[in-house]
């Protein structure tokens, strides 16, 4: 079962009858604390990268599996000097894009209404939860053999991924949205769209934006997997391939490459979700 | 006491009833109901908790059907919605700014941005929220969302005003001024008001007449003329012998009740541990 959980919001309880602002000097000094705390995270993996270096450059550590830092950043300017790493980058952007889309979209649509109307949800939910809990990874020999070896089954896997954390998630977040909310659009005159547009979305936009932040990290994780198996382009071809003709360096520059597209991910949907969910800007 | 010119009947109850299916069995929320409320009257429904004083304000609002009997709001305009709400508690939208919230019904029938503007500026201005209009509920206090959902409900301009103990959440103090204020506001635009209530002293404060509800099943108990003058100032009216008076006498009305409701409940916790 889909359930909901605790609404999301609380509500401070009745205090004097004055407007609770933030004081500014207190957001300061926040940001002068975040900023430090900023600067400490990177001093563990610089700290890893010169240990790495040094051990590595004295041939501690087998430098066939774990090359230098220094010659993997050489690889790194090679194959963005040839060209290869942002063409490689860029069609794999292209995949999560086209498959978040064809995944997310699908999934709010569904996934409110679901949530507003009762017997849809009965219909549809043992679909979503009977298929949910098959391993994504274990479809894509079935998708490469409907889509055959071109794009459309790496954007139909990144899809797959995405709709089911977003689906679940947007259901769970409109069931949250207290009834009365649901009372006031009515007793105001809002018509279904209205009831979509005003209540349920926004209401349940807070898990919808959970739903689309782990959804994309599953995006990533199967466009990789698709890229590796049924590809010729993209960062898994280049991982994979790296593998095949033991360049390892160049499987290093993939991963660093990989993990810098998921951070950006996750920096752009934190700062889409602060400009969406005002009301929680300053939590 | 002066009788009040007759004025024409604006909310009909004629034998409105509500029975619930629940588990146990049919389980009648209120029966009987039959009520004339005059236009532009400021009408109170007080009874003790479960007695379907909410139930009966639902079905006037639409959102319960009754079982039995049939309830009428005289419409004077067709462009004007049949009635709104305050609502118990926090009802705000808290992904909208209190303009947006104040605005909602508006909106949703499609009034013109010029209308809008000028009726919630309005609105915002006598509730004292007009400073407030960009920031979101959260920031707010309980009182100042309460102020929100009044100015959503007067700016809507609805037929007659359904509040269903829209105060009850807050501290006395709160409660008090926010009485004041909805009486101000109200006196300017004597809207026909169905407010519902378990404070005795509410109930005298802000009406013209009462009506006490049984326990379960609600229904009539009493009508009661609240002769007071308006405009009327809260806390000079409390001072006065008549007010105390007549607090005591509602009380009379409403005591057993109120203990028959507890024994209910107490029957009802009983049951449950067997």
């Amino acid at each position: 079962m889909i359930t909901s959980t605790e609404p999301a919001t609380t509500v401070a309880g009745d205090g004097p009858d004055a407007i609770i602002f933030k004081g500014t000097s207190s957001s300061k000094s926040r940001l002068s604390r975040d900023s430090s705390e900023r600067l400490m995270g990177l001093v563990a993996p610089i700290g890893l990268f010169v240990l790495w270096e040094l051990l590595a450059d004295t041939h501690i550590i087998d430098t066939r599996f774990f090359p230098a830092p220094s010659s993997i950043a050489s690889t790194f300017g090679t194959l963005i000097q040839n060209g290869q790493l942002l063409a490689n980058t860029l069609i794999s952007l292209e995949r999560l894009f086209l498959g978040f889309l064809l995944g997310a979209i699908p999934a709010l649509v569904i996934g409110l209404t679901m949530g507003l109307y009762r017997p849809v949800r009965a219909l549809v939910e043992p679909l979503i939860l009977g298929t949910y809990p098959i391993p994504k990874s274990a479809i894509l020999p079935l998708i490469l053999l409907i889509f055959g070896l071109g794009e459309p089954s790496k954007v139909v896997m990144v899809a797959i991924g995405v709709f089911y954390p977003v689906v679940i998630n947007t259901v769970s977040g409109v069931l949250q949205i207290p009834k009365m909310y649901l009372d006031v659009g009515h007793n105001f005159g809002a018509n279904r769209w209205n009831m979509f547009t005003t209540i349920a979305l926004p209401g349940a936009l807070p898990f919808i934006m959970t739903g689309i932040k782990l959804g994309a990290g599953l995006g990533l994780i199967l466009i990789a997997i698709a890229e590796m198996i049924g590809a010729q382009s993209g960062l898994g071809y280049m991982i994979w391939n790296a593998w095949q003709i033991l360049s390892v360096n160049t499987m290093y520059v993939g991963l660093i490459m990989i993990a810098l597209v998921g951070f950006a991910l996750t920096v752009i949907l934190n700062e889409i979700e602060r400009f969406l969910i005002p009301a929680r800007q300053d939590r | 006491m002066i009788a009040a010119p007759a004025a024409p009947a604006k909310i009909c109850f004629e034998g409105v009833g509500k029975t619930f299916e629940i588990r146990s069995g049919p389980f009648v929320a209120v029966e009987g109901i039959n009520l004339d409320i005059a236009a532009g009257s400021f009408f109170v429904i007080v009874g003790p908790s479960g007695c379907g004083k909410t139930t009966l304000l639902r079905m006037a609002a639409g959102l319960e059907t009754p079982t039995t009997g049939t309830i009428t709001i005289g419409r004077a305009r067709a462009d004007r919605p049949g009635n709104s709400m305050i609502f118990q508690g926090d009802s705000i939208f808290p992904w909208m700014t209190v303009f947006d919230n104040a605005a909602y019904g508006l909106r949703m029938r499609n009034a013109p941005k010029s209308e809008i503007d000028d009726v919630v500026g309005h609105y915002l201005d006598r509730t004292g929220l007009t400073k407030f209009a960009k920031a979101y509920p959260h920031q707010l206090s309980g009182g100042m969302k309460q102020r929100v959902s009044i100015a959503r409900a007067f700016a809507n301009d609805p037929e007659v005003l359904l509040m269903d103990e829209p105060f009850s959440a807050l501290d006395e103090q709160n409660k008090t001024l926010l009485q004041e204020e909805l009486l101000r506001i109200w006196e300017e635009t004597k809207k026909t008001v169905l407010f519902i209530t378990h404070s005795v002293d509410e109930a005298v404060t802000l009406g013209d007449k009462i009506m006490v509800m049984t326990a379960q099943p609600g229904r009539e108990k009493a009508i009661i003329d609240v002769p007071f003058p308006r405009p009327r100032k809260v806390l000079e009216l409390r001072a006065e012998p008549a007010y105390g008076e007549l607090v005591y006498h509602i009380w009379g009305q409403l005591r057993d009740e109120v203990l028959a409701a507890k024994a209910g409940e107490a029957a009802d916790a009983e049951g449950a541990l067997r």
